[in-house]
C-alpha cells in the first residue's frame, strides 16, 4: 500500500491529466487591433472584438469600440477567426488507433441510428487537446462502420466531460450509400479489381423498405423500436441526414430516393464526383462536406491536384461547403483541418471562402448558426487569435483562443513534452 | 468373357505400339514397315521455305524425305491431299500437360512457419529442383486434343509450383501410341518463377525480392557445394548440378518480373528462357541488352465492354493502350531483333490462340518469323533441332495439313500427325453450290442463294433485288444447272449452266430479261474472314497518361530574377539567376547572360533545390520480405516499379530525390533504393549514380509483431530486438574473419582449405561492419533508440540515420554524441501505442541539440507536399524558415551522403531544381517546375494540358473498342486494377 501511494506521488505532474477546462468567462474582454475574419465571408482590417457572458457584444472597427471592458487584449496586428469546425470526426472516440481498447467509434451491427455518439466522446482525450493549438475548437463527433452508423453530435473542445461539451446532441443521422461498385479483397485470395456491385438493387431495396417502415412507425406504432424512434428527426426535419457516399451516380439516387422516401434534410458527405451532379445539388440546396485534399487522385489518369480542384469547384457552383475528416489516421489528423482548407484556397477557392468551409458553412449545415460559426454580435464568443494566416502552417500560431467566452488553455499533453525536452537538452 | 476380351484389347495394344525388345504371348511379333505420304501438298519444311507440289514421306514415325521428285517405295499408303500445306508441327516450351498439380497444404495454422518442412533437401521448401514431373505425369488425352487442335505437336511439361520447380518432360502427342514413344525426354527442362509452391506454408520467401535473393543464394550455394566444401548432402543442389546443361524456363507473369528474372539470370550466368507477360513492347531496348530468349504468351486483351459508362470512367489508358498495343507486341519484338518462342499457355482455347496468333501476322510479325517461334526456336532451345520443328529426313513426323496457308484467316487445320500418327481435327467441308452469288442481268443487279444443294431434289433458290425477292426455279440434274428469274413486272430471265464445284463463280449461257441470248456469270459472294487492324496509338514514356511522347532531354536553361533559396552560406538571395547546363548548376548570379538558354522568368518566384524524400515507399513493387528476422539479402533496386504514377505526382510536388525503404516488418530489413525521380527512365536510369549503399533496419510495435496477433516469431519484445541484432552483427564478424582468414590463404593453401560459403545476407551485414554499407533505422521509443546506438557502438559502427524516431527528442543529446541523424513526421502520432507521446516538436528540439534532421514522409500522399511539413517545423518549435526548408532538402541529402551532389543550389551540383510560384513553404504555393539533371521533368502547364490529351486519346481508343465490339469481337468488363499503396507495415 505504502508502495502505491509512493509510487502516486512519484508520477510527475503532467501525466495525472489533461488541460483543466476554463472556468466560465466572469470578465468582459475586447480585443483591439486584429484583422476580423467574421467567418460569413466579411474581413474587417484593423477591428476590435468584444464579448461579455460568453457572447460576443462587439464585432467592428476597432475606432469604434467601447472600451467599458474589464479586460483589453492587445491583438497587435493578429488574426482573429471564429472557432473551426471539424465535420465527421472522430475526435474523442478513439485514442490510440491501433489499441483496440481504445476504439469506440464503430458499433456493431448494420442499422443503428440510436447509438449515439456522444456519450462516448472522451472530452479528456489527449488528441482533443492537440487540436485546439491549432483553432479547431468544435467538432461534429461521428460514429463509423455499418450502413446507418448511428447519430453524431456536435461538441465543443473543452469541458470537464462529454455532458458539458454538448454543443447540439444527436445532430444528424450518417447514412453510408451502397456502392454500385466493389473490389475484392485481394488478401483473401478475391480479385482486387474494381466492378459491379451486384447486390447494390438489392441494398438499396433493403434501405427502401427500412425507410418506409421507420416512417410508418412514427405515427405511433407500439411497442417502442428504439431505431426506428431515433429516425423520427429524419423524418420530421429536425435531424439532417448525411449520405456518405463518392460517386456520382450514388449521389444522384441516394437524393432522389431519399426525398421520396420521406427524409427532410440532407448533406453529402464525401462528393468526389458532385461537380458532375451540380444541378441537382443546387435545385435542392444540398451542402457537400467534401474530404480533406491530403489524399491521392483516385485514378492514374486523374488531375494531379483533382482532389484539391473540389473545392472551387463546388464553391463556384455556389453550394454550401464544409470539409469532413474521414480517411487514414483522421483523429490525429482533425488539427491538420485549417491546412485542408487552405490547400482548397490555393486552388481556386477565395480566401474568406475557404474560412467560411471551416466556420460558417458547417455551422449553417449543423443548425447552430444563430450561436456559432460567425463572429457577429449576440453569437457565442468562440475564437481565436492567431499570429498570421490560420490556413498556413508557418503562420498558424495562437496566442488565444476562447470558447464561448472562456479562455481555453492552448497547453498539451505535447507542448508540456515539448518544455520538458526542451529544457533538458538546452 | 467380356473382361478377358477387353483384356485381350488392351494387351495388343500394348503390344503394337511396345518397345521392340518387349515379349509377347499372344500371338506374332510383327513389325511395320510400311511408309506412309502425302503428296500434291504445298510443304513449309521449315520457315521460310515453301515447295509447292511437294511430297512428304515417312516411315515409323519419321520423315524419310520431304521435296519434290520423290520416288516413293511400293508399300506406301499414299494421301492425295492437292491444296492443302503442310507444316512441321509446333512445340510449346511451358505446359502442365499430364502432371498432377501440387496440392495445396490446407493445415494452414495460426503461426507463421519458419522452418522447412522437407529433410534431405535445400532449407527452403520452395525451391523443388529435386522434383521430376516425369513421376507424376500420366498422358492427359483431352487436353493433347486441345493442343493438337493449336497445331501442336510436342510439349514440354511441368508441375507449375514453387520457385525452383524441378525438371519438366517433352512429351509427343500422339493418342495412338504408349508413353515409351510419348516421352521423347524424361528430363528435358527446369522450370522456375518466383512464386512459392503451394505444398509449404514455409513464410521465406514473402516477396519478389526475397525470391530474387533466394535464387541468388541457391546459386552460390550450388557453386560451392559443387566444390566439395560442404560436408552434408543437398537432394536439390544435387539435382539442380545435374541440371546443368538443360534449358531453364522462368515463368514470370508479369512485364516488370520479366526484367526482374533476366537481371537474376544474367546475375548467376545463365541465359533463362523467359516466359513473359505479353507488355514486352513497353521494354524492347532493355530486353534487347539482357538478351534472354523470350516464351510468348499470346493473351492479348479483349476489348473493354464500352456499355457500362460509369464502369468504363474508371479504366486508365494505361489499360486501355494495351488493348490497342498487345497484338504487336510479336512483331516489335522481332524488329527489335529479340529472339522468342511462342506458347499457348495463357491462351483460353485452340481457338483463341490460332485467332491471336493470325491477329500477331495481321499486325506485323512476318510468317517466318511466326512459324520459327512455334518450330524451330523452341526446337533448338530444346537442343532438338535434329528431330524437331523441321520436316527433313530423319526428324520427327509431326507435321499439320491445313486447308489454306496457316496465317490466313479461316484456315483450318485439317489434320496433325505426331509421330506419323494421323490425327484428324478438322473435315474439309464438301464442296457444293450453296452460297451467295452476285449477278447482273441488264441493268438489274441481283443477288442469288443457292442452299441444299446436295440434293436434286431439295436445291432451292432465292433471288432479291435490293430488299426485293424475285419470283425464281431452280433445277440441277447431271450436273446441269437450270434457272428461271422473273421480274416484278413479268418478263422471266432463262439460265444455264454447268456446274464446276473448283471455280468461285457459275457461268454459262441464256435469255435475259428481254429475251435476248446472253453469256452470264455469277460470282460467289464470299464470307470474308478478315482481322482489323486498329490504328496502334503511340507509346510514351511511361506508357501511361503522364508519360512522355519523347523522353524528356538536357537543357540549357536559365531562370531569370528569382527568389533564390541556396541552402548555402548565401540565405536566401533575391533577384538571381541560375544557369543550368549538361545537367549541373553552373552560374548563381545576377544579370547572367543568356546565351543559347532557354529562359525561364522567375520574377515574383522562389528557386530552391529539390526536395529530398528520405523514407519513401512510391516506385516499388514490393517493400518487406518479412519472411524472416532478417532480409539483409533483398534490396529494393530489385523491385522498383519506373511507371509508379506517384513519381509523376511527387514531381508535382517538387521532389526530386527519394530513398525507397524496405519496410519494417523484420529487425533487419531490406537494402534500400535511392533513386531519381525520373519520369520515364527505366528502373536501372532511376537509381541515383554511385549513391553510398544503405539498408533499412527496424525496432518496436512492427517487428515485434504486436499488432497483428502473430506470436511465434523471436522476437516478440524489445528485449529480443536486441538480441537479433547483437546474434546477427555477431555472426557477421566471424563470417567477415573466416573470409578475411581464407582469402589470406597462398593458392596451394587454398586448394586443401574448405572455402566458407558466401552468403548474401552475411556479406551485406559485413559490409555494414566495414563501414560500406549504412544503416536507416525505423524507430520509435527512447529505450529502443538508445540500445540500438550501444549495439553499434560495441561492433564499432554507428547508426547513420533513426527514421521515424518519434522520441527521439528524449535522447536528442545522446544521438548527438553518437552521430546519428533523425529524419521523423513532422506532426503524426496517436495511430500506434508507441507513438504516444510523439509531438510535433520533435524534429525541433532534435535540431537544437545538433542532430541532422529532416522530415519525411513514408506516404504516397505526404511525399508531394513535403514543403508544407517543413514549413511545420517554422510552427512547432520556431525553426527559422531557411532551415526548415533544409529539412527537406539539405540535411536529408547528408543523410544519404549526397549533400556533394544536391541539397543546395551551388555551382557544381547537380541541376535539381524546384521553381515555386510562391515562397516554398507556404500553403498556397505550387510547384511549377521541377527539373532533374537538368532536365524538366515536371512542368504544371503540361501536366493540365495532359488531362486533354488522355481524355482525347482515350475518346479514340473507346471509339476502336467500340467497333470491335460491333464487328463481334469478344469483350471483357472493364476492370480497374487495385494501385496498392506502401507504407512500412505492408507485408510484402
Amino acid at each position: 500500500m505504502k508502495n502505491i501511494i509512493s509510487l502516486i506521488f512519484c508520477l510527475p505532474l503532467w501525466l495525472v491529466a489533461q488541460q483543466t477546462p476554463a472556468p466560465p468567462q466572469s470578465q468582459s474582454i475586447l480585443i483591439q487591433d486584429v484583422t476580423a475574419h467574421l467567418g460569413n465571408g466579411t474581413v474587417i482590417e484593423n477591428a476590435a472584438i468584444g464579448f461579455a457572458e460568453g457572447l460576443l457584444t462587439y464585432v467592428g472597427p476597432a475606432s469604434n469600440a467601447p472600451t467599458n471592458y474589464d479586460k483589453i487584449i492587445a491583438g497587435n496586428g493578429q488574426h482573429a477567426y471564429p472557432g473551426f469546425i471539424g465535420m465527421n470526426t472522430t475526435l474523442g472516440l478513439i485514442e490510440i488507433d491501433a489499441v483496440r481498447a481504445t476504439n469506440d467509434k464503430d458499433e456493431l451491427g448494420a442499422m443503428l441510428p440510436h447509438v449515439r455518439s456522444a456519450i462516448a466522446y472522451n472530452a479528456e482525450s489527449q488528441v482533443v487537446e492537440s487540436v485546439r493549438p491549432n483553432g479547431v475548437l468544435m467538432a461534429q463527433v461521428t460514429p463509423r462502420g455499418g450502413r446507418i452508423s448511428g447519430s453524431s453530435s456536435v461538441m465543443q473542445l473543452d469541458a470537464w466531460n462529454w455532458e458539458d461539451a454538448l454543443v447540439k446532441a444527436d445532430d444528424g443521422i450518417h447514412l453510408r450509400w451502397p456502392n454500385p461498385f466493389q473490389r475484392g479483397r485481394w488478401w483473401l485470395g478475391e480479385d482486387p479489381n474494381l466492378k459491379r456491385n451486384k447486390e447494390y438493387d438489392k441494398e438499396v431495396e433493403s434501405l427502401a423498405t427500412y425507410f418506409a417502415t421507420a416512417k410508418a412507425y412514427q405515427v405511433g406504432s407500439k411497442p417502442k423500436h428504439l431505431p426506428y424512434a431515433a429516425m423520427a428527426g429524419v423524418f420530421d426535419g429536425s435531424k439532417r441526414l448525411y449520405i456518405h457516399t463518392n460517386g456520382s451516380q450514388q449521389i444522384e439516387e441516394s437524393i432522389t430516393k431519399l426525398m421520396e422516401w420521406g427524409a427532410q434534410k440532407l448533406a453529402i458527405v464525401g462528393g468526389h464526383q458532385a461537380p458532375q451532379q451540380l444541378e441537382l445539388l443546387q435545385k435542392h440546396n444540398i451542402p457537400v462536406i467534401i474530404p480533406r485534399p491530403h489524399r491521392l487522385p483516385s485514378n492514374e489518369d486523374e488531375a494531379l491536384k483533382s482532389t484539391f480542384n473540389l473545392g472551387a469547384q463546388l464553391i463556384d457552383a455556389g453550394l454550401t461547403v464544409a470539409i469532413e475528416m474521414s480517411g487514414r489516421m483522421e483523429t490525429m489528423n482533425t488539427r491538420n483541418l485549417p491546412f485542408y482548407a487552405g490547400s482548397f484556397a490555393a486552388y481556386g477557392v477565395p480566401y474568406e471562402k475557404a474560412v467560411a468551409m471551416l466556420t460558417a458553412n458547417p455551422a449553417s449545415i449543423l443548425g447552430i448558426d444563430q450561436e456559432v460559426g460567425s463572429l457577429e454580435v449576440g453569437k457565442k464568443a468562440t475564437l481565436f487569435l492567431s499570429q498570421g494566416d490560420a490556413l498556413d502552417m508557418r503562420t498558424n500560431i495562437l496566442s488565444h483562443a476562447f470558447i464561448e467566452g472562456r479562455s481555453i488553455s492552448l497547453e498539451s499533453h505535447q507542448t508540456q513534452l515539448w518544455k520538458r525536452y526542451s529544457d533538458k537538452v538546452n | 468373357m467380356r473382361n478377358s476380351l477387353l483384356g485381350v484389347a488392351l494387351l495388343s495394344t500394348f503390344i503394337l505400339s511396345a518397345q521392340s525388345y518387349y515379349p509377347t504371348n499372344l500371338g506374332t511379333k510383327t513389325a511395320e514397315n510400311h511408309y506412309q505420304a502425302v503428296t500434291g501438298v504445298t510443304l513449309h519444311p521449315r520457315p521460310g521455305q515453301s515447295i509447292s507440289n511437294a511430297t512428304l514421306l515417312f516411315q515409323k514415325g519419321k520423315v524419310v524425305q520431304a521435296g519434290t521428285n520423290i520416288t516413293l517405295p511400293k508399300n506406301t499408303v499414299i494421301r492425295a491431299m492437292k491444296g492443302m500445306h503442310v507444316y512441321p508441327s509446333f512445340i510449346d516450351l511451358y505446359s502442365t500437360l499430364g502432371v498432377q498439380k501440387a496440392k495445396s497444404k490446407n493445415t494452414r495454422g495460426r503461426s507463421t512457419q519458419y522452418k522447412r518442412s522437407q529433410e534431405g533437401g535445400y532449407w527452403n521448401d520452395h525451391i523443388l529442383s529435386n522434383y521430376k514431373a516425369v513421376t507424376d505425369y500420366a498422358y492427359d488425352s483431352k487436353k493433347a486434343k486441345t493442343y493438337r487442335e493449336a497445331g501442336f505437336g510436342v510439349v514440354s511439361t511441368h508441375r507449375a509450383d514453387g520457385i525452383h520447380r524441378g525438371t519438366g518432360l517433352l512429351v509427343a502427342l500422339t493418342d495412338k501410341k504408349s508413353e515409351n514413344d510419348r516421352i521423347l525426354n524424361q528430363s528435358a527442362a527446369a522450370y522456375l518463377s518466383f512464386d512459392k509452391s503451394k505444398q509449404s506454408n514455409q513464410s521465406y520467401p514473402s516477396s519478389v525480392m526475397g525470391a530474387m535473393a533466394l535464387l541468388r543464394q541457391l546459386h552460390h550455394d550450388a557453386t560451392w557445394y559443387a566444390a566439395g566444401n560442404s560436408t552434408q548432402i543437398d537432394l536439390d543442389i544435387n539435382a539442380l548440378l545435374a541440371q546443368k546443361k538443360l534449358p531453364v524456363i522462368f515463368d514470370a507473369k508479369n512485364k516488370l518480373n520479366v526484367l526482374r528474372a533476366a537481371k537474376v539470370s544474367s546475375d548467376v550466368g545463365s541465359n533463362w528462357i523467359i516466359k513473359a507477360s505479353g507488355q514486352e513492347y513497353e521494354h524492347l531496348s532493355a530486353l534487347k541488352k539482357y538478351g534472354n530468349t523470350l516464351l510468348l504468351p499470346l493473351n492479348f486483351p479483349k476489348a473493354f465492354d464500352t456499355k457500362d459508362e460509369g464502369l468504363l470512367d474508371q479504366i486508365t489508358l494505361r489499360q486501355m493502350r494495351h488493348w490497342n498495343q498487345a497484338p504487336s507486341n510479336p512483331a516489335k519484338l522481332a524488329q527489335a531483333g529479340i529472339p522468342f518462342a511462342i506458347t499457348m499457355a495463357e491462351s483460353k482455347s485452340s481457338t483463341a490462340f490460332l485467332k491471336h496468333l493470325r491477329q500477331a501476322v495481321a499486325n506485323g510479325l512476318s510468317e517466318e518469323k511466326a512459324l520459327a517461334a512455334l518450330t524451330t526456336t523452341p526446337a533448338q532451345l530444346l537442343g532438338e533441332s535434329e528431330r524437331l520443328g523441321v520436316l527433313k529426313s530423319g526428324a520427327w513426323a509431326n507435321f499439320i495439313v491445313t486447308s489454306a496457308p496457316i496465317f490466313e484467316p479461316g484456315t483450318q487445320i485439317l489434320a496433325n500427325y505426331v509421330k506419323g500418327q494421323y490425327h484428324k481435327i478438322n473435315s474439309t467441308k464438301p464442296k457444293s453450290l450453296d452460297g451467295r452469288y452476285q449477278l447482273t442481268i441488264g441493268n438489274d443487279s441481283l443477288e442469288l442463294m443457292i442452299s441444299k444443294s446436295s440434293t436434286a431434289e431439295n436445291i432451292s433458290l432465292k433471288v432479291t433485288q435490293g430488299k426485293d425477292k424475285w419470283e425464281s426455279t431452280i433445277g440441277l440434274e447431271n450436273q446441269q444447272l437450270e434457272i428461271a428469274i422473273t421480274q416484278p413486272g413479268g418478263a422471266v430471265a432463262k439460265l444455264n449452266a454447268t456446274v464446276n464445284l473448283e471455280e468461285k463463280s457459275l457461268k454459262g449461257s441464256g435469255t435475259d430479261f428481254e429475251g435476248s441470248n446472253i453469256n452470264w456469270e455469277a460470282q460467289a459472294i464470299e464470307k470474308k474472314k478478315s482481322i482489323t487492324v486498329y490504328d496502334a496509338v503511340p507509346q510514351t514514356y511511361p506508357n501511361n497518361g503522364f508519360g512522355f511522347a519523347k523522353r524528356p532531354q538536357q537543357e540549357k536553361l536559365l531562370f531569370k530574377n528569382a527568389t533564390v533559396w541556396t541552402n548555402e552560406a548565401a540565405g536566401i538571395v533575391e533577384n538571381t539567376d541560375v544557369l543550368v547546363d549538361q545537367g549541373k548548376i553552373v552560374a548563381v548570379g545576377t544579370n547572367l547572360s543568356d546565351t543559347g538558354a532557354s529562359v525561364i522568368d522567375a520574377t515574383g518566384k522562389h528557386l530552391t533545390s529539390g526536395i529530398i524524400d528520405e523514407h519513401s515507399h512510391i516506385a516499388a513493387s514490393s517493400i518487406n520480405e518479412g519472411g524472416q528476422n532478417s532480409s539483409a539479402e533483398v534490396t529494393i533496386e530489385d523491385v522498383l516499379d519506373p511507371d509508379d504514377i506517384d513519381i509523376y505526382r511527387n514531381l508535382g510536388g517538387g521532389v526530386t530525390t527519394i530513398q525507397i525503404l524496405h519496410g519494417s516488418a523484420n529487425p533487419i530489413g531490406g537494402r534500400s533504393a535511392i533513386i531519381k525521380l525520373k519520369w520515364g527512365e527505366t528502373a536501372e536510369n532511376l537509381l541515383f549514380p554511385k549513391a553510398d549503399p544503405f539498408i533499412k533496419f527496424a525496432l518496436g510495435e512492427n517487428v515485434k509483431q504486436s499488432n497483428w496477433g502473430s506470436y511465434n516469431r523471436f522476437p516478440q519484445t524489445r528485449m529480443g530486438v536486441e538480441q537479433v541484432f547483437v546474434d546477427y552483427f555477431q555472426r557477421a564478424k566471424e563470417y567477415g574473419a573466416a573470409w578475411t582468414r581464407y582469402n589470406k590463404l597462398s593458392s596451394r593453401q587454398k586448394r586443401t582449405a574448405k572455402k566458407p560459403r558466401y552468403d548474401i545476407e552475411m556479406e551485406t551485414l559485413w559490409e555494414i561492419l566495414r563501414g560500406d554499407r549504412f544503416i536507416s533505422c525505423h524507430s520509435y521509443v527512447q529505450s529502443e533508440i538508445n540500445m540500438l546506438m550501444k549495439v553499434a557502438e560495441r561492433f564499432g559502427i554507428r547508426i547513420n540515420t533513426f527514421t521515424h524516431i518519434l522520441e527521439g527528442y528524449k535522447v536528442a543529446d545522446k544521438m548527438a554524441t553518437h552521430g546519428a541523424a533523425g529524419s521523423t513526421f513532422s506532426d503524426w502520432w496517436a495511430y500506434k501505442y508507441e507513438v504516444k507521446d510523439a509531438i510535433p516538436y520533435n524534429g525541433a528540439i532534435m535540431h537544437r541539440a545538433g542532430v541532422n534532421v529532416a522530415f519525411n514522409s513514408d506516404d504516397a500522399e505526404m511525399s508531394r507536399r513535403l514543403n508544407q511539413e517543413a514549413a511545420k517545423a517554422v510552427k512547432y518549435g520556431g525553426i527559422s524558415e531557411e532551415e526548415a526548408w533544409k529539412f527537406v532538402t539539405l540535411n536529408p541529402a547528408k543523410m544519404l551522403h549526397l549533400d556533394e551532389r544536391v541539397g543546395s543550389i551551388k555551382v557544381g551540383k547537380d541541376a535539381d531544381l524546384v521553381l515555386w510560384s510562391d515562397h516554398p513553404m507556404s500553403i498556397y504555393t505550387k510547384a511549377e517546375k521541377t527539373v532533374v539533371d537538368g532536365i524538366v521533368y515536371y512542368d504544371a502547364e503540361r501536366a493540365k494540358n495532359q488531362l486533354d490529351v488522355i481524355a482525347k486519346e482515350k475518346a479514340v481508343l473507346i471509339e476502336q473498342m467500340k467497333k470491335a465490339q460491333k464487328n463481334g469481337a469478344a469483350t471483357q468488363k472493364p476492370k480497374n486494377p487495385v494501385k496498392r499503396e506502401f507504407h512500412c507495415e505492408t507485408l510484402d
